[in-house]
């Protein structure tokens, strides 16, 4: 069995412990199931399951750190393993920026597990799949789709006397629903923690109603629109900027929150007033894991309040250079929304494009956040308050910035990737040329 | 560490990925480990055999099976810090097997006759439990056996060999020559793989490998902190199939490109290029703002591989072509129907693409592929006119090949193989022409060179490409650097555009060194040479923003 339980990881990790001989000694356990499930043109082309336990030490001498990692848990592997990270660590070129490890932390509850999700079986993915695959066939649609799930712990200690254990589930599904003849596709995708949330069959019941809705899409003009951006969609493109607020490179000068002259733009209102954008590892729908990359509890933070940028992320690092407190990574954001479903948002359009997705997005200029990229699986016009028809894919050059200052209204949040997003109706939305692809 | 994640993180800057911790594929070893043989030919023999009389026993009608040891060495610096060294091994045995008509595959790190076994036996259950869900039993290709043969990558220096702080002294050196010429920053960083491949299948191959690739990069950054802005450029390298002796820099290898400065081919000159990059780096930040509009292009082949590579190589993969691939990378807009027509006009008459697993110092030159099929060269597209697509043993059937193409990969052991892109290359131009006779020819045109922003639609139609640097052309002149440019165009309209190719003397590679594929996610590496092509009034746009 790959999970280990608190007590036997700790036993573990405090025998690595008691054969190191470095300054500081880290010593992190982590191993879990991960299954899927892939299938395309209405059959199941690959499906797998891999049990995966692993041990990874870092000793430091001063400066110097070193890893090895290793698979099997004996004593005899154990205390080869610290050997050899020793031994690596000694000849390490030293680090200069290397932060000390840290002393005993309190970590929050973790809610990231969930029982059904570890329990899962190969019968009930075929079934998943089953679920999606056989409604599609019916309606002589072709579904594609994927299904991977995790279950899993990770636990750390060092010689400082920190130890953290969690445990951990999840599940990805998406699938993409295409007309036999290519001139519709939709799409859908959902994440949980728990996989008794999942009903692929209507999930795909929204891929193949857009997929039918999608066929002979008309050209239109590219252009500045205002647009209905699902949450898929929205979420595509915050996470671009919620990736993009470390406070290294804005001091450095070389980020889209360097100010000119020197310093950052921290404080200044750089968003529509109705931006409001946190972490929280409490929350119910996105629970977060007990630790950030560093090792430090996560907690709750605020990150844009009113339009304000409040914080960045700042390395133990770059944080103790600055004189400042470290703020982590968050496992997961929250974009506060409003009460509207996307009916209403649709319904209060003149004229305005539906965007279930995008697809290849780049960055185009990292000086203003220029991304582009295109529409793709259920694109369609909105004319007052109703679906029209559906319409070409387009390409993209928006900045995130500027879509967060051109807000019209925010629908109701959905869990996207780990995070939780509203439906956006968003103004003057760039669109400058027109694909074929469908 | 998933490697999906490291796929994604592949795609940001150098600095994230150094420090990101998700670099590591396999287990840390110390460098020394890197260079230690093996298990040798013969055990390796003995396990396959145990695996392919496994999955024989408990019914298989076809088994193949990998034993795999990947290596890999990173090497990431920043200014005047080493920022990470990885030295990661990962070692294991895939097995695949053709049982009531359906595939299946099992992997395991257990390299025991028992662990082989039991891991053979799983593979064969796992495909008679899919054979219920399929419709057509799968149908392969003919391959020769090719009894007991062996390939190795033909390297002059190993780099795993090279001690490793020579090679932080290069990377050093790299950084103080770019910070001595202006820039604020810069990250370096070195890569090098070393795949320990064998492959048995049930039709009498034992094929041993040892397959190296390398790749020196770096991002300089320059800043103007009274203007607030920032501007980088990127090495001008390319990945690829070489050992260390790509950065022996030879004199031989430089050549003087019309902007001024020295372009590489077959060995790299990185100190030289910082030097460059630097001084490129400051004049981007008062470069001139490109005037939007129709201009004729003069795309380097550092450039216009990433062009091939997104509007020709993926949209010819088979396996997108019949919608395999349709929740994840997506379709293809070079349709089974296209192809059949015998017609279809992909590019103008100068346009010759051809794959292939062959050309030394490419990555993907390799002897055979991952289900034992000797590696050649086809063409792809054929003046101008749509031929063939990539396709391996289980897919060759649907186009009509009597073979497969050997385009078969999987990144480890532990993943399954399928279709990946072969090198895809541009034919040189037959008539000699040189990169400054074909810019003389050009009024109104800007000469792009390196790798920037790409973006292409799920059915490879529309593509939008920035570049590393662009210089504005008038008259016949290069007369300045250009900034804010990306082209936008639909992939049949710009090979069409096509005009002029230069001759085999500009013929060079780029590289891809992360290719992500597939759900699982994996990665493969790709080479597309090419010389310098001028393409005709393709529509150019500015991407500079007030925020």
């Amino acid at each position: 069995m790959a999970i280990l339980t608190q007590e036997e990881a700790k036993k573990i990790i405090d025998k690595v412990l008691s054969y190191a001989k470095a300054d500081e000694t880290q010593v992190v356990i982590s191993g879990g199931r991960t299954g899927n499930i892939r299938y395309a043109r209405n059959n199941v082309s690959t499906s797998g399951e891999t049990n995966e336990i692993g041990l990874n030490i870092t000793s430091v001498y001063g400066k110097k750190s070193g890893s090895s990692s290793i698979n099997e848990l004996d004593d005899e592997s154990l205390r080869k393993a610290v050997a050899r990270a020793e031994e690596i660590a000694m000849l390490a070129p030293e680090n200069p920026e290397y932060m000390p490890m840290l002393g005993p932390q309190t970590f929050p509850n973790s809610k990231t597990f969930a029982s059904p999700t570890d329990a899962i079986t190969p019968d009930q993915r075929a079934q998943i799949a089953a679920d999606s695959l056989n409604p599609s066939g019916a309606a002589n649609l072709s579904a594609a789709g994927y299904l991977e799930d995790f279950s899993g712990f990770s636990a750390m200690g060092n010689s400082k006397g920190m130890f953290g254990y969690n445990k951990r589930t999840s599940v990805d599904f998406s699938v993409t629903v295409r007309t036999e003849d290519g001139t519709g596709s939709g799409y859908a995708i959902r994440d949980f923690n728990d996989v008794s949330l999942l009903n692929s069959k209507e999930v795909t019941s929204i891929a193949m109603q857009k997929a039918q809705a999608s066929v002979n899409a008309q050209a239109i003009e590219p252009g500045k629109y205002t647009v209905i951006l699902e949450p898929t969609a929205a979420g595509d493109l915050l996470g671009l900027l919620t990736r993009s607020l470390d406070a290294r490179s804005a001091d450095e000068g070389r980020s889209f929150l360097s100010k000119k002259g020197g310093g950052t733009r921290v404080g200044e209102k750089f968003f529509d007033e109705r931006v409001n954008i946190f972490s929280d590892p409490d929350h119910p729908q996105i629970p977060g894991a007990p630790w950030d990359n560093e090792g430090f509890p996560q907690k709750p933070v605020s990150w844009i309040e009113k339009g304000v940028v409040k914080n960045m992320f700042y390395s133990r690092y770059w944080a103790e250079k600055q004189g400042v407190q470290p703020t982590g990574r968050p496992s997961g954001v929250i974009m506060e929304g409003g009460d509207q479903s996307l009916a209403d948002l649709i319904k209060s359009t003149e004229r305005g494009i539906l965007v279930t997705r995008f697809w290849y997005i780049r960055g185009v200029d990292p000086q203003t956040l220029l991304f582009t990229g295109l529409t793709r699986d259920g694109t369609f016009y909105i004319e007052n308050g109703q679906i029209k028809f559906p319409v070409k894919n387009f390409r993209f050059n928006e900045s995130p910035i500027i879509m967060l200052n051109n807000i019209e209204a925010l629908g109701r949040q959905q869990r996207v990737g780990g995070d939780m997003i509203p439906a956006m109706k968003i103004r003057d939305f760039t669109f400058t040329s027109l694909s074929d692809a469908v | 560490m998933k490697r999906r994640d490291f796929i994604h993180l592949s795609g940001l800057g150098l600095g994230a990925l150094a420090t990101s911790g998700l670099v590591m594929m396999g287990n840390p070893v110390s460098a020394e480990t890197l260079l230690q043989p093996g298990i040798d030919v013969a055990a390796k023999k003995l396990l396959a055999d145990t695996a392919l009389n496994a999955a024989k026993a408990k019914g298989a009608t076809y088994t193949d099976v990998r034993i795999g040891r990947y290596l890999q060495q990173f090497l990431f610096t920043r200014e005047k810090n080493v920022q990470n060294i990885t030295n990661g091994e990962s070692f294991g045995v895939g097995i695949r097997v053709i049982a009531n008509g359906t595939w299946g595959f099992s992997a395991t790190s257990d390299v025991t006759p028992d662990g082989i076994k039991k891991c053979a036996e799983t593979a064969v259950a796992i495909a008679k439990a899919n054979s219920k869900l399929q419709t057509e039993p799968v149908e392969l290709a003919p391959v020769k056996g090719h009894g007991e043969v062996s390939w190795k990558t033909p390297i002059e220096k190993n780099a795993l060999a090279v001690p490793v702080k020579e090679k932080i002294d290069l990377l050093l050196g790299v950084n103080n020559a770019a910070m001595d010429n202006g820039a604020a920053f810069v990250n370096s960083a070195l890569f090098m793989i070393n795949e320990q491949k064998y492959f048995a299948s049930t039709d009498g191959s034992y094929i041993d490998q040892d397959i190296h690739r390398i790749w020196p990069n770096f991002t300089v950054t320059a800043v103007n902190k009274t203007s607030g802005g920032f501007r980088s450029r990127q090495a001008l390298s390319a990945p690829m199939g070489m050992g260390y002796e790509y950065l022996d820099g030879l004199e031989k290898d430089k050549a003087m490109n019309p902007a001024g400065f020295n372009s590489y081919k077959n060995t790299y000159d990185m100190l030289e290029d910082a030097v460059n990059a630097s001084k490129h780096a400051k004049e981007k930040l008062t470069a001139k703002s490109v005037v939007p509009g129709k201009y004729d292009l003069v795309l380097d082949p550092d450039h216009l591989g990433l062009t091939i590579h997104e509007s020709v190589g993926h949209p010819l993969e088979l396996d997108r072509v019949l919608g395999y691939e349709a929740n994840y990378a997506g379709t293809s807009f070079a349709t089974l129907d296209k192809w059949r027509s015998g017609d279809f006009k992909y590019g103008s008459d100068k346009v010759n693409i051809v794959a292939d697993k062959i050309q030394p110092l490419s990555l993907g030159n390799t002897g055979y592929d991952d289900e034992g099929v000797k590696c050649k060269e086809w063409d792809l597209i054929k003046n101008g006119v749509l031929v063939n697509y990539q396709a391996i043993r289980d897919q060759a059937k649907i186009i009509n090949e009597p073979e497969s193409h050997g385009c078969c990969f999987a990144d480890n052991w532990s993943s399954v193989q399928f279709q990946r892109m072969p090198n895809v290359s541009l034919k040189p131009g037959t008539e000699k022409l040189s990169v400054a006779e074909m810019v003389k020819n050009v009024e109104k045109g800007i000469y792009i060179l390196g790798r920037g922003s790409y973006s292409i639609d799920q059915q490879r139609y529309n593509f939008q490409f920035g570049g590393q640097l662009f210089y504005e052309i008038k008259n016949g002149e290069i007369t300045n650097m250009l900034e804010d440019v990306a082209y936008q165009s639909n992939t049949q309209e710009f090979w069409n555009s096509c005009s002029q190719i230069c001759d085999k003397d500009d013929y060079k590679f780029f590289g891809s060194f992360f290719d992500g594929k597939g759900q699982p996610s994996q990665s493969s590496a790709v080479s597309h040479g090419s010389s310098t092509t001028r393409f005709d009034g393709v529509n150019v746009i500015n991407t500079g923003r007030n925020i």
